[in-house]
Formats: structure tokens, sequence, C-alpha cells
């Protein structure tokens, strides 16, 4: 055997747990908390990607190089958002590209420059 | 290779190193693709931030239980997906086929669904473009939700489509007798490519269409 086998029950566990969060979340999702309506979505999210990954793809029994390459690609997705957001949120009288403020017309084009 | 299910490439030690190098660089290929859709997260969240109204109002015209039933599905999948390779590690011939075909089931009434809501879409005029219509106050910004809809759920689909193909492929393989106990690499691999594509379902669907229902 080269790979390690999971028992039935725990795809089923899995199975059942993934549902049960998919309507939870389906339910907090008409419930107003505000700000943290997109925090608690994403945290459920989260868990579910965790359950998937750990059991269904078998990462709890991979090998700690296929963990690290995981956890690596998961910090470089990090930094990307980190970063990024990092940039458009510390700009914020600059509308992030083909945006426009509403109700404003868009800038105008600065004239052609004749060449003669 | 006269015989696959006994075969280790002359490169490695043992069928065990074999695998490890196969499920390492299946992992690599994953993670490239968390990069590709990443760079989509990252324009849903810049845009988000600039227009919530605008995102909300287009979120709202979305169909919870449509997508909800989509996302269920999709878990149902994942399940046999999981069954596949746990009948192909205890080498049961028939359930592999068995659980590949219920995954394609699964697959097919998943992009049933989602052909039935973008049908919507186009008769509401909710397809970015020239004939784009929103009655909501934030017509010009929904526009830009709806492209980042139809391009994230689209690529989604795709992978779909691709994954329902090569399903097909592994039916025939395994039809054929190419997996045992000792090799069921592929059935393995694309189990992980399967569940990675539902995984980007469970970040789609709340971000889609749960943001801005309260």
């Amino acid at each position: 055997m080269v790979s390690h086998v999971v028992s039935l029950k725990i795809y089923i566990s899995i199975f059942l747990a993934l549902l049960a969060m998919t309507a939870l979340t389906i339910q907090v999702a008409f419930l107003d908390l505000g700000p943290l309506n997109v925090y608690v979505a994403l945290s459920i999210a989260v868990f579910k990607a965790l359950l998937v990954v750990l059991f269904f793809m078998h990462l709890r029994y991979s090998s700690s190089l296929t963990k690290l390459f995981v956890v690596s690609g998961v910090l470089w997705l990090g930094i990307l958002i980190a970063l990024t957001i990092s940039d458009y949120f510390t700009r914020a009288w600059q509308n992030p590209p083909g945006g426009w403020v509403e109700g404003v017309e868009a800038a105008p084009q600065p004239p052609a420059v004749n060449p003669h | 290779m006269a015989n696959h299910s006994s075969a280790v490439a002359h490169q490695f030690d043992d069928a065990e190193q074999q695998f490890e190098a196969s499920s390492l660089g299946m992992w690599v290929f994953l993670l490239t693709e968390v990069m590709f859709f990443g760079g989509l997260f990252i324009g849903y969240i810049v845009y988000r931030t600039a227009y919530p109204e605008a995102w909300a109002e287009g979120s709202n015209t979305l169909d919870v239980m449509l997508g909800g039933m989509n996302t269920a599905v999709l878990i149902c999948s994942s399940l046999t997906m999981a069954l596949a390779v746990h009948a192909a590690q205890t080498g049961n011939r028939k359930l592999i086929i068995l659980f590949l075909v219920l995954t394609i089931v699964f697959g097919a009434v998943f992009l049933g669904v989602k052909a039935v809501e973008y049908s919507h879409k186009f008769h509401e005029h909710h397809v970015p473009g020239p004939s784009f219509q929103f009655e909501g106050e934030h017509s010009q910004a929904a526009q830009l939700f709806f492209s980042f809809y139809f391009a994230m759920t689209g690529v989604h689909a795709v992978h779909m489509i691709i994954g329902i193909g090569y399903l097909l492929l592994l039916i025939y393989q395994a039809w054929k007798g190419l997996f045992t106990a000792d090799y069921f690499t592929p059935v393995e691999m694309f189990g992980l490519y399967w569940h990675f594509v539902d995984i980007i379902w469970i970040f789609l669907y709340p971000l889609l269409y749960l943001v801005g229902r309260h």
C-alpha cells in the first residue's frame, strides 16, 4: 500500500460536517452582523476547505515535504493578498483601475497632441 | 511499459517514492492554480471594497437556493471521488467505476444548474456588455460585480468540464483493469484536482451569493 487508507467512517463524517457548515453559512448570511458577516462567512469557508484538504485530499497523512509545499503555497497567497490590499487600502483617494466615482463623469482624456 | 500494475520507473527506488513524487508534483500544480484563482480573489477584494453597495445589490440578484444546492451537489461529488480513491486503494474495480460515474453525475448536475443560472442572467440582461441593464442604484459598479461573477464561476466551470473529461478517461482505464491496490496513482491524483475545484467553489459561494444578503 503506497498511500494511507482513510476509513469510510471519517469520509462520511467529513461529508456530513461539510453539509452542516454549508447550511450554517446560509443561515448566518441572513443575520445582520454588520461588517462581521463577511468574516464569519470566510471563516466557515476556510474551515470547510481545511476539512477537505486534510481528509479528502489526505494531507493529514502526507509526508512532511508535501505539507511544507502546501503551507508555503498558502503563505505566498497570503503575501499576494497582504501586499495588494496594503497598497490599495492606503490610497483611498485613488479609484482602482477601471473604477470611477458614482455620479461623476469619467475624467476627460488629455487632448491628442498635434504633431504640427 | 508492459505491466503498469507493478511498474516502478527506473529513477525511483520503490513504488512509495514514485507515488510521493507524483503526489508532490500534483500539489505543486494545484498551488499554481491557487495563485491563479488568488489573482481573481484579490481583484474581487479590491473592487468590493471600492463599491460595497453595488456588490450587495448584484449579489442579492443571485439565487441563494440554487447556489446552495450546487454547493451540496459539489460536496456530494467530492465524497464520491474520495470513495472512488478508497475503492482504488482496496482494489475494488467495480466500485471505482461506480463512484467515478457518480462523480460525473454530480458534476453534470452542478454544470446543469449553473447553465440555468447563466440563462437567467442573460434573460435579465445582467451579463456585462452593451446590453447590460441593472435596475439597482449602482448600475455601473454592479456591472463590475457581474464581470467578477462570470469570470470566477466561468473559470471554475471550465475546470469542472476538464475534470469530467478526465473522469471519462479514468473510467475507461479502470474498465480496462489498469488500476490495482498497488497502482492507482492517476485516480488519487485526479482526486486531488477534483477536491481542489470543490474548495474553489466553497469560497466562491459565500463571496458571490451570500455577501450583502442580510
